[in-house]
């Protein structure tokens, strides 16, 4: 008993501050159905105002406490509601999902653009921070002192604004029914931004309360810190706010309790314990029933995308196929051709990894496109391809080609694995299941030698006879050209069409006999081997890579990144490849000019800033940036050819309008594609009024 | 023997006993109305037979086989196709996608190496077989729009195509009729009977309709607060004074 106290004790303040989250994450997903993501970001960013008010300039403790904590977590809580998450309550899950974590990424980009560089950690907001206090046979530091006494303060206020005051009693109206407590004629509106007001102010609190145990303060530490309150939130079912503090406080605990179980010095006991939250995370999302019964009442998050607009390619009429047919080739062939002896070496590369990103990317439009769910393990899964690779390509000296496809193969099958136990679970919680896997294959496998090897990494050599950046690069484009092919004939085939016949009814899908366990393991596998192909191309193409290239912040950015360019089509993912290299490339090369020679050293933290705000755009264009302008040059190209032709653009003229409105013409641009194939324009069929009637 | 057979089915929902105790069976090529007020329990019982909800106690047969186990995708396969009673169509495709798909998967083909060999279209055989289904419905002409562009009697027929070319040895019809109107409601009747008799499909209808259900069965079933309170030839069924109570709101 002693023993276990002891170490339960440090935990409590680790709890404390798990439990704070996870009730503000509960709290802001009850009154505006959002699961905010950007939680994390949101204590991030108090985390880098108190440090940069104390350490850096210098004010008090409690100055940089009132301005990081009661000033700024409030305010951007406030500025999330009004500006993005009020507007989206009845959007799906998926946009909901995207739009946070864009802002997961985004949000700490702006804090690493004004304040380049490290940030250490601040002091601790006690007083006498080194202080200890004994009671018996334990003790506990100042700082520990101050976090558990600032938590019970905020909960004890908690407790009497949502039990004694006029508003609490709103709010806690609004977390059983927001439809009820509107039609009492209450405005949630108001009570959604006082909610997210208050929850602004919770991961504040947090974010200040947890940064002084930091080594310094980072975007992925406080990742980690999300996980741990999402698994206590889901403990809650997403509902109860006090289950949400009572499993913050236990896994805080028990986390440390394990320390004083685990064999000492072993990569597991300092990997495993880290791990736990996400372990824990993982368990309840399988097994706890408040999870299972939420699906089987008509999980209101089990919601897919809105169902998109037909792909743009359906507008093409024959005039404009025969054009494609005779310039496509000759468009690949001079790209081909610029790149391979115009471009400097520099440029070179920088082309060939972007190709190679889209070859990773490919997997998300596999996965995602197809089956409409979001993997936040794809980086995993390109990890575990290229370290595969390495490892078998230098340690047992086999042909670095067949281990790419070797790892390919290994990646397809952690995939299948992944797959399977999570069958059951869709939209928001199979993401947050493979966020968890992703931490657990950063923190477990990764670092083990016969993988990753940890921070030292695994080389990845080139294949004989490509050694040379002109054939890499060759290689690079044969390979996505395979895995391109590979995704368009899956999409067109069976496998594609039983996937979108689920997306859009799995009941009815299973009622006409498909299985759709089989299909979902099948698309997990053929996305993850697409990854573990792309990874290990990227891991041949830098020599040597480590876990560090494949952790989760790169899973949500590169996710973040293909469904804003666009998730149906194989040109979204080329596209989202090719901006993820150039974008900080021509910023940085912007930042040589003199007039924004300020850029400097704050180009990566502009383009992750871009790229997570980019899919902000998503809420509005799920079909993504790229399938939106090409589908608005055909219709141009459309209209034109058909006043060449003398013809009225009837039809262009009302897509364009449609397309102003953001609405998906998908009877108008069926008759689209015929107005410029058979000349006459076209004539909607009427509906009959009587289907099949005599 | 009959082709379904469902014995001693009951279903709770927390507190609510939605079937209790509940037996019926369908002979093959046999059209049964299953007719009852909201709430007595009709569709919880074609979720049962169907494997979309696990029954608590009972067992269900089909043409021999022991369902009690079997996922719903391989009771489908072996021959059971339905409707929704709220539409559930697949929203990006047209209708004719919808029969394609369904074609395929009845014969459980989904292996994705012949998508590979870009052998995943769907064959001349699949096109005939869904133009005779479209055809057979009256909905050729909106065959290729996306189904999200129908109307709700357009959205049921496609539903009805989707369940039809799988070629069901029993059809689970959960209130096809409604929201349509009356002639739409006539045409659908007469599909079904040249279904029934053309191609020797059971049936089991419900629906609220009354009109409807004495066109399409000769047998019909009472459900009552999860118990089956009548079951005889239609005529009679009607004239009974518990049914002409229960459901028909009629004084006695």
């Amino acid at each position: 008993m002693t023993h276990f106290l002891s170490f339960a004790i440090p935990g409590i303040p680790y709890g404390f501050v798990y439990a704070l989250v996870a009730v503000g994450l509960v709290l802001t997903y009850k009154t505006s159905g959002v699961f905010n993501m950007a939680f994390a970001a949101q204590a991030y960013v108090s985390a880098a105002i108190y440090y940069g008010a104390v350490s850096q300039h210098h004010l008090s403790k409690w100055v940089g406490f009132v301005l990081a904590v009661v000033v700024a977590g409030p305010a951007l809580g406030y500025v999330l509601d009004r500006l993005l998450f009020r507007h989206m309550r009845t959007a799906p899950t998926v946009v909901k999902l995207i739009t946070g974590l864009g802002l997961l990424i985004g949000i700490p980009s702006i804090v690493q653009f004004f304040w380049p560089g490290q940030h250490q950690n601040p002091p601790s907001l006690s007083p006498k921070p080194n202080a200890v206090y004994h009671f018996g046979s334990y003790h506990i530091d100042g700082n520990q002192l101050v976090v558990i006494v600032a938590v019970l303060v905020v909960m004890a206020g908690l407790g009497v604004l949502f039990r004694f005051t006029a508003l609490g009693l709103k709010m806690r109206a609004v977390v059983e029914s927001p439809r009820m407590v509107e039609l009492a004629g209450i405005n949630a509106d108001r009570v959604s931004s006082f909610a997210w007001m208050l929850s602004g102010f919770l991961a504040a609190l947090a974010g200040v309360l947890l940064a002084p145990y930091y080594a310094n303060i980072d975007a992925t530490n406080f990742i980690a810190l999300l996980v741990a309150a999402i698994a206590a939130a889901v403990f809650a079912g997403l509902a109860s706010l006090p289950l949400a503090l009572a499993g913050g406080l236990f896994l805080g605990i028990f986390q440390q309790v394990l320390t004083g179980y685990l064999p000492l010095n072993s990569i597991w006991a300092t990997a495993l314990r880290p791990s736990f939250p996400f372990i824990v995370l993982v368990l309840l999302l399988l097994f706890w029933p408040l999870v299972r019964r939420r699906r089987e009442a008509g999980d209101p998050l089990a919601g897919v995308d809105p169902p998109p607009p037909a792909l743009a390619a359906s507008l093409r009429g024959a005039t404009l196929d025969r054009l494609t047919t005779i310039i496509f080739p000759i468009f690949i062939v001079a790209y081909i051709g610029i790149t391979l002896f115009l471009v400097p070496t520099h440029w070179l590369f920088l082309l060939t990894q972007g190709i190679v990103y889209a070859t990773i990317f490919l997997s998300i439009t596999a996965l995602t496109g197809m089956s409409g769910q979001i993997s936040l393990c794809q980086a995993s899964f390109a990890g575990l391809g290229a370290f595969t690779a390495g490892q078998l390509a230098t340690e047992f000296n086999i042909n670095v080609i067949v281990a790419l496809l070797i790892g390919g193969a290994v990646a397809a099958a952690a995939g299948a694995l992944v797959a399977i136990p999570t069958l059951r679970l869709r939209g928001l919680y199979l993401a947050l299941a493979t966020l968890a896997f992703a931490l657990l294959a950063s923190n477990l496998l990764f670092p083990q030698s016969w993988l990753g090897n940890g921070d030292t990494g695994v080389n990845v050599p080139r294949p004989p006879g490509f050694n040379g950046n002109r054939a890499f690069f060759l290689l690079a484009m044969a390979v996505f050209a395979v895995c391109a092919v590979v995704v368009i004939l899956v999409r067109k085939g069976t496998v594609g069409r039983y996937l979108s016949a689920m997306r859009g009814s799995q009941v009815a899908a299973e009622t006409i006999g498909i299985n759709p366990a089989r299909a979902k393991i099948t698309i997990f596998a053929l996305s993850a081997g697409i990854a573990g192909v792309g990874g290990a191309m990227f891991g041949s193409l830098q020599g040597t890579t480590s876990g560090g290239d494949y952790n989760v912040f790169f899973s949500i950015l590169w996710i973040v990144l293909v469904l804003t360019t666009g998730v149906r089509t194989v040109e979204g993912a080329v596209n989202a490849g090719i901006a993820l290299v150039l974008v900080p490339e021509l910023l940085s090369d912007l930042g040589g000019t003199s007039v924004f020679s300020f850029l400097g050293n704050r180009v990566t933290a502009l383009s992750f800033f871009l790229f997570g705000i980019g899919a902000l755009t998503y809420a509005k264009h799920p079909e993504g940036a790229v399938e939106f302008n090409k589908r608005r040059s055909l219709l141009w190209i459309a209209a034109w050819l058909d006043r060449r032709a003398g013809r009225e653009p009837t039809a262009g003229v009302a897509d364009a309008a449609t397309l102003a409105r953001g609405q998906a013409p998908a009877l108008e641009l069926s008759g689209d594609g015929q107005a410029v194939a058979d000349g006459p324009a076209p004539v909607v069929p009427e509906r009959s009024p009587h289907p099949g009637g005599p | 023997m009959a082709l379904l057979r469902a014995s001693g089915i009951s279903k709770r929902f927390g507190g609510v006993v939605a079937l209790s105790e509940l037996s019926i069976g369908v002979e093959a090529g046999e059209a049964v109305g299953l007719v009852g007020p909201n709430g007595a329990g009709k569709t919880t019982l074609f979720n049962c037979l169907l494997g979309i909800l696990r029954p608590d106690t009972g067992t269900v047969t089909f043409d021999g086989h022991d369902l009690s186990r079997m996922p719903v995708y391989r009771r489908a396969r072996l021959g059971i196709g339905r409707t929704f009673q709220r539409i559930e169509l697949f929203t990006e495709m047209t209708a004719r996608d919808h029969l394609l798909v369904a074609e395929r998967a009845r014969r459980g083909n989904g292996a994705m190496w012949k998508d590979l060999l870009n052998r995943g279209d769907p064959t001349t055989d699949e096109q005939v077989r869904a133009a005779a289904v479209l055809s057979l419905l009256g909905i050729d002409d909106v065959a290729d729009l996306p189904v999200e562009a129908l109307s709700l009697g357009h959205g049921r027929l496609v539903e009805l195509g989707r369940a039809l070319i799988t070629e069901p040895r029993l059809l689970l019809l959960d209130e096809p009729s409604s929201g349509l109107d009356r002639m739409e409601s006539l045409a659908l009747a007469q599909v079904l009977g040249r279904v029934q008799q053309e191609r020797g499909t059971a049936i089991l209808l419900v629906e609220h309709d009354l009109e409807m259900v004495e066109r399409c069965v000769t047998r019909l079933c009472v459900l009552e607060l999860g118990q089956l309170i009548a079951d005889g030839p239609t005529a009679t069924v009607m004239g009974d004074a518990n049914v002409r109570r229960a459901y028909l709101g009629e004084a006695v």
